[in-house]
């Protein structure tokens, strides 16, 4: 692909509050994009606006070449939204077959995908347990693996690793560099510094704007920082996590 | 496929989720036994107090109630002290009928029962009753049973199926499942067709119920009543899913309740039509339950078939039908597409 994957120059508002405002962002393949902000934002609006599950108030949102919504690329996209969206009367194998249907995996491929996710988060034996039985952290691996079901080409994250342990979290990052090597964009919005370091790329959103984009070096070196954590905080972000 | 996803899922929380399963099948049961006992109970037996009566007329009294003589003269009294339903006075050629009042039909039974006693056997008419739906044996119970069969069908569906399909909205899994390639409309599809799978077993329990262990009069054919049931239960399910878009939790889904489901039933014949306020009149003809309840006595009473009902089945069909229309229109609100 010529084009890169995404697009964006887009403002939305929600009544007269204006939570974006003309975000101009090019995200390529295979890169790991982190974005950073203070909570509240707009973190997770921009992150919906790509998915197509809210809408442009002026501008436009170009995912691989279309305007977003479109059916289509909806489904080369792998979603992990904020907050579980789970059945909880289900077992976490019920659900996942559910999403890979919906993301149109075929039946014969079903279970092998389900199981390579499942292993992937390392809940690979709670496959029969229900959902309302699952801790935290497991729920939020339990969404991530559904994100990943389908081989997606682009995966949007929102906060992924929020209440998973360490050595966990390290096992799930050397997937999406994995998956990164193979093409995949990722997107991810994080408020832990040491992920962000391990991003190709960072943007930083404060006060509906786009204020700096860059490698981690070079937002670095812009600020005059030591760590990632001093430059988010040089450029006014409230860092509310370690 | 994506349909069929929809369904299973539905299904499956179903049978996770037992004690909605037993709410939904268990609730009416016990409902509609406990009214048919209610309503089936003992004859009405009127307890009538008389004084200075001719003998013949206490006679024929006595066929219909218990007659006592009463020792004072002051009927009132004995109206008040014991528990008469009517005192009958004859004091020099004045002939007096004091009445207890307070209940409406059993004044109404006392006073026929009176007229009745009072005339004299040469005058009597033979009359030869028939009766073109119904019987003589046929109870109240009887009469309005189709009514609530059907309502509580439609209670039970629209709640359940507002209450998950808001659930679905407020747990997030409605803006994920959004988030992928599924259509509105193959949603809006799932939800009818994985809820009328489950509410087509639903009804027939119920309505197998109704017949052969309360005995409710069922003179027309079984599978009438199911198709009734289903496309009455079919638009409490579309009204459900539609109204829950209005609802932020689940109390004001609730409350739908008053609002929606329970003015429904002062319009499908429990209550006289025809003596309805023209002023609400009205409303009948635009409730589901109205034509639900209709076709169901017509099946159930009058053993009535497809030619008398088809007209009431699809106006059901064409309220269910809308409301889907609505509510693919309505998740329009979450995604354009
Ligand atoms: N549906 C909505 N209606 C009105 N305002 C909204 C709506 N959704 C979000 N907002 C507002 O938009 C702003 C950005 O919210 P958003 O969830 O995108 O923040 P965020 O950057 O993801 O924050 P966090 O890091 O805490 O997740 C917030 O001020 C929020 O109140
Ligand atoms: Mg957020």
């Amino acid at each position: 692909m010529k084009n890169f994957p995404v697009q964006t120059r887009v403002t939305k508002r929600y009544g007269h509050t204006t939570i974006l405002d003309n975000i101009k962002m090019t995200l390529n393949k295979g890169e790991i994009f982190g974005l950073l902000g203070p909570s509240g934002s707009g973190k997770t609006t921009f992150v919906k606006l790509l998915c197509g599950i809210e809408e442009a108030t002026e501008g436009e949102v170009i995912v691989l070449e279309k305007q977003m919504p479109d059916l289509n690329v909806m489904k080369r996209i792998g979603y992990m939204a904020q907050a579980d969206a789970l059945y909880g009367e289900l077992t976490a194998y019920e659900n996942l077959e559910f999403f890979a249907t919906l993301s149109g995996v075929s039946r014969r491929e079903q279970k092998a995908r389900i199981l390579s996710a499942m292993k992937l988060v390392d809940l690979e034996k709670e496959l029969q347990k229900r959902v309302e039985d699952f801790s935290g952290g497991m729920k939020r691996r339990l969404s991530l693996a559904i994100a990943l079901l389908h081989n997606p080409d682009i995966l949007i994250l929102d906060e992924p690793t929020v209440g998973i342990d360490p050595s966990l979290r390290q096992k799930i990052w050397e997937t999406f560099e994995d998956l990164r090597s193979k093409g995949v964009l990722i997107l991810v919005t994080t408020h832990v510094m040491d992920e962000a370091e391990r991003c190709s790329r960072l943007g930083m959103i404060k006060g509906g704007h786009l204020i700096a984009v860059g490698t981690p070096d070079e937002l670095k070196k812009q600020t005059d920082s030591q760590t990632i954590e001093q430059a988010f905080l040089s450029y006014g972000g409230q860092s509310n996590e370690n | 496929m994506r349909i069929s996803a929809v369904v299973k899922r539905i299904l499956k929380q179903f049978i996770h989720d037992k004690r909605t399963m037993a709410l939904m099948i268990v609730a009416p049961i016990i409902i509609l036994t406990m009214l048919s006992l209610v309503f089936n109970g003992e004859d009405l037996e009127l307890k009538i107090g008389v004084l200075d009566l001719p003998d013949q007329i206490v006679e024929k009294m006595e066929q219909h109630a218990v007659v006592k003589n009463v020792s004072s003269e002051d009927a009132i009294e004995s109206l008040l002290k014991e528990d008469y339903d009517a005192v009958v006075v004859f004091n020099n050629g004045e002939k007096k009928l004091y009445l207890e009042g307070s209940n409406p039909s059993i004044n109404r039974a006392v006073i026929e029962l009176v007229k009745n006693s009072a005339v004299n056997s040469e005058e009597k008419v033979t009359m030869n009753i028939s009766y073109l739906f119904g019987s003589d044996d046929m109870t109240s119970f009887d009469h309005f049973g189709p009514v609530l069969v059907g309502f509580f069908i439609f209670f039970f569906v629209f709640l359940i199926a507002g209450v998950s399909f808001l659930r679905e909205r407020t747990q997030g899994t409605l803006e994920r499942v959004l988030a992928s390639p599924i259509k509105r409309w193959e949603l809006v599809i799932g939800y009818v067709v994985g809820f009328g799978l489950f509410t087509m077993v639903q009804s027939a329990i119920i309505a197998l119920y109704s017949v052969y262990v309360i005995d409710l009069k069922m003179e027309g054919s079984f599978f009438y009543v199911l198709l009734i049931t289903l496309m009455l239960a079919l638009s409490a399910l579309t009204l459900g899913i539609l109204l829950s878009s209005f609802a932020k939790n689940e109390l004001q889904m609730i409350q739908f309740i008053p609002l929606v489901v329970v003015p429904q039933i002062f319009f499908s014949g429990l209550f006289n039509l025809d003596t309805i306020s023209n002023y609400l009149s009205w409303i009948g003809p635009l409730t589901p339950l109205y034509y639900g309840a209709d076709a169901l006595k017509s099946v159930m009473i009058k053993g009535q078939g497809l030619t008398e009902l088809w007209i009431d089945l699809l106006v059901l069909f064409g309220f269910s039908i809308t409301f889907m229309i609505l509510n693919i229109y309505a998740l329009k609100k979450h995604r354009r597409i």
